[in-house]
């Protein structure tokens, strides 16, 4: 009911080229995430998913039919913004129901389904109130709602919690999950945070410079990524790069990841000075200084007290170590 | 912050400041308005004083009102006024809206074109302007002047109107695209109502002008059917005697209508000057 399928898609904003051919296959259900930095065109690529821009080349195809051509609005789609993008004039039902409306939706099948939409999101005390009178949480649940009322093929999210405060982010975040898994729709996802795109996705689209990086689950994503850069962007903290020369291999950069790594007092494989030491209680993080490795982070689950200055060793574990080639993909 | 800068000798600096330019402002309008009440004598002998009631006389209003159409000038005035608004904002927010809306080959080129007219003044052309008019038969019609103020104004319409446009949120209108709303409604129902404020900055500026025009009423409608009032107040400016008298009553009552519209927009105006400066 939800398929999607990208094809060979380009985007050129006069000679800057900001999408050098996706190729991406949804199908019904599931819940993708494109990740990337700021400026990767992930936000582009959402936007000629839903018509909002032309691709310079390539195809999109919603459930089989071919949509390049096909205006928004009758391409079964929703989409949630990023500044909830609330019509500032009309009530909260009315928000919900402008799109069913405009495409002449009888009256009652309009209240039914914004009916069942404002319980599904605990928006009933709301509906006669405007976008002004409302609090930034409920403004974003009123503009899932009003994509939810729409029953679309495919929901598309474009960074839709970097607008709220963090304690609200993650509750967001779980409403989010719970509407997936209730309506069983097919969502794609923009974030440019790695946390959430972890924690919602099915499926993790890691975009850079244009290009798709790689794609997979999000344990897939962080056991076997592909490349340096995918090693990089997923897991928090960073995972450590180092110079194959200056650790005598052949790889011309070895990556660990910070949770990969022991430290000891007396014996290990990398001897080092404690540059920095974060205490966030469930775990430390450590910043080594060291003379083979260069500055590396350690993280240790629990409490460790180490002193700025003083002098550890860290060992990675051989077994969850990476190795990367010249043009940063993995060695296998 | 008002708290922290709060000084006697700095808020009464300030306030002689502010005092002294609105005495600087407003004493021509004053004057105007008090002699327009006295009699000939009154406003040669004293022109500073307030009439008094030997001076007070209303010989001035009595004459506009009796002599000359004057209703009928007004009429004409706000006739050519508000079309000519009205044009200037409904096609310069439409420019301004495709401008600031819509990529598209020589889009800075026609933003720099349709801003021209900013740097250019409009009675450079009264010559073609008339030739225009006389060849499509349009002189001595309020229409020929309400074309010719619509180009006047479209220039700065244009320009501060699509630097208003383009804070408008992008999101706002996808997110009507993808409701299926036509562009047109997009225009009208979400974008209009969000940069009210800067249409009445744009209404003010445009207005202003327009009400006190002499130069167009003069060259391509100066007849009685079509004279305009800053026009027909001149009818009491001769050669060799001017009625003082009925000059100035004309003028007192030709500012009524601009004060009150201007009331109208001013509460949206301040809004439009603020707006950005404060969130």
């Amino acid at each position: 009911m939800g398929s999607l399928k990208i094809e060979n898609v380009k985007k050129a904003f006069g000679p800057v080229e900001v999408l050098k051919g996706i190729n991406l296959e949804v199908t019904d259900g599931e819940f993708v995430v494109f990740v990337g930095p700021s400026g990767c065109g992930k936000s582009t690529l959402l936007r000629v998913i839903a018509g909002l821009e032309d691709s310079t080349s390539g195809r999109v195809v919603i459930d089989g039919e071919d949509v390049s051509v096909t205006p928004p609005a009758k391409r079964g789609i929703a989409m949630v913004f990023q500044t909830y993008a609330l019509y500032p004039h009309l009530t909260v039902k009315n928000n919900m129901g402008l799109g069913l409306k405009q495409a002449s939706t009888p009256a009652a099948e309009i209240d039914r389904r914004i009916g069942i939409a404002s319980s599904m999101l605990s928006l009933e005390p709301y509906l006669e109130r405007r976008p002004a009178e409302l609090s930034g949480g409920q403004r974003q649940r009123v503009a899932i709602g009003r994509a939810v009322v729409r029953e679309p093929k495919l929901f598309l999210f474009d960074e839709p919690l970097s607008n709220l405060d963090a304690a609200l982010r993650v509750n967001t975040r779980l409403e989010i999950a719970q509407l997936h898994r209730r309506l069983k729709a097919t969502m794609i996802y923009v974030t440019h945070d790695q946390v959430e795109a972890m924690t919602l996705a099915d499926k993790i689209v890691v975009l850079n410079a244009g290009r798709i990086e790689q794609i997979g689950g999000p344990m897939e994503l962080y056991n076997s990524p592909a490349n340096e850069f995918v090693a990089g962007f997923i897991g928090s903290p960073k995972m450590n790069f180092i110079d194959g020369a200056r650790l005598g291999e052949t790889a011309k950069t070895i990556g660990v990841r910070p949770e990969h790594l022991t430290v000891d007092l007396n014996s290990g494989a990398w001897k080092g000075t404690v540059v920095h030491a974060e205490h966030l209680g469930a775990d430390t993080n450590l910043y080594l200084d060291c003379e083979k490795a260069g500055l590396i982070t350690v993280r240790i689950f629990g409490v460790y007290n180490a002193e700025p200055g003083a002098t550890l060793y860290a060992t990675p574990d051989p077994a969850k170590t990476y190795r990367f080639g010249a043009d940063g993909k993995v060695l296998k | 912050m008002s708290i922290a800068t709060r000084s006697l000798p700095r808020t009464i600096g300030a306030h002689a400041i502010l005092l002294t330019y609105t005495a600087i402002a407003l004493f021509p309008v004053i004057l105007v308005i008090m002699n327009s009440f006295k009699s000939r004598a009154g406003i040669f002998g004293a022109p500073l004083t307030p009439p008094t009631p030997k001076t007070f006389d209303l010989i001035g209003y009595t004459t506009v009102i009796g002599q000359g159409d004057f209703i009928h000038y007004f009429q004409n005035s706000l006739v050519v006024t508000v079309a000519s608004l009205f044009f200037v904002l409904l096609f310069g927010a439409m420019a301004a809206f495709a401008l600031s809306e819509y990529r598209f080959r020589g889009n800075t080129l026609m933003g720099l074109y349709l801003a021209l007219g900013i740097m250019i003044p409009i009675r450079l052309g009264t010559v073609a302007i008339l030739q225009l008019m006389v060849a499509s038969g349009l002189v001595n019609t309020l229409t020929a002047l309400i074309l010719v103020y619509t180009a006047q104004g479209l220039p700065l319409a244009v320009f501060i109107l699509s630097e208003f446009m383009k804070q408008v949120s992008d999101d706002l209108k996808n997110a009507g695209r993808i409701d299926g709303l036509s562009e047109y409604t997009i225009f009208f129902r979400l974008v209009l109502p969000l940069v009210r404020p800067s249409m009445a900055t744009v209404a003010v500026f445009t207005m202003i002008p327009i009400w006190n025009d002499l130069w167009f009423p003069l060259i391509l409608a100066p007849s009685e059917e079509t004279k305009t009032v800053t026009l027909g107040a001149q009818l009491f400016l001769g050669q060799f005697v001017t009625n003082w008298n009925a000059i100035l009553a004309a003028l007192s009552l030709a500012i009524m209508p601009v004060l009150i519209l201007y009331v109208i927009f001013s509460r949206q105006l301040i809004r439009g000057i603020t707006s950005g400066a404060v969130k």
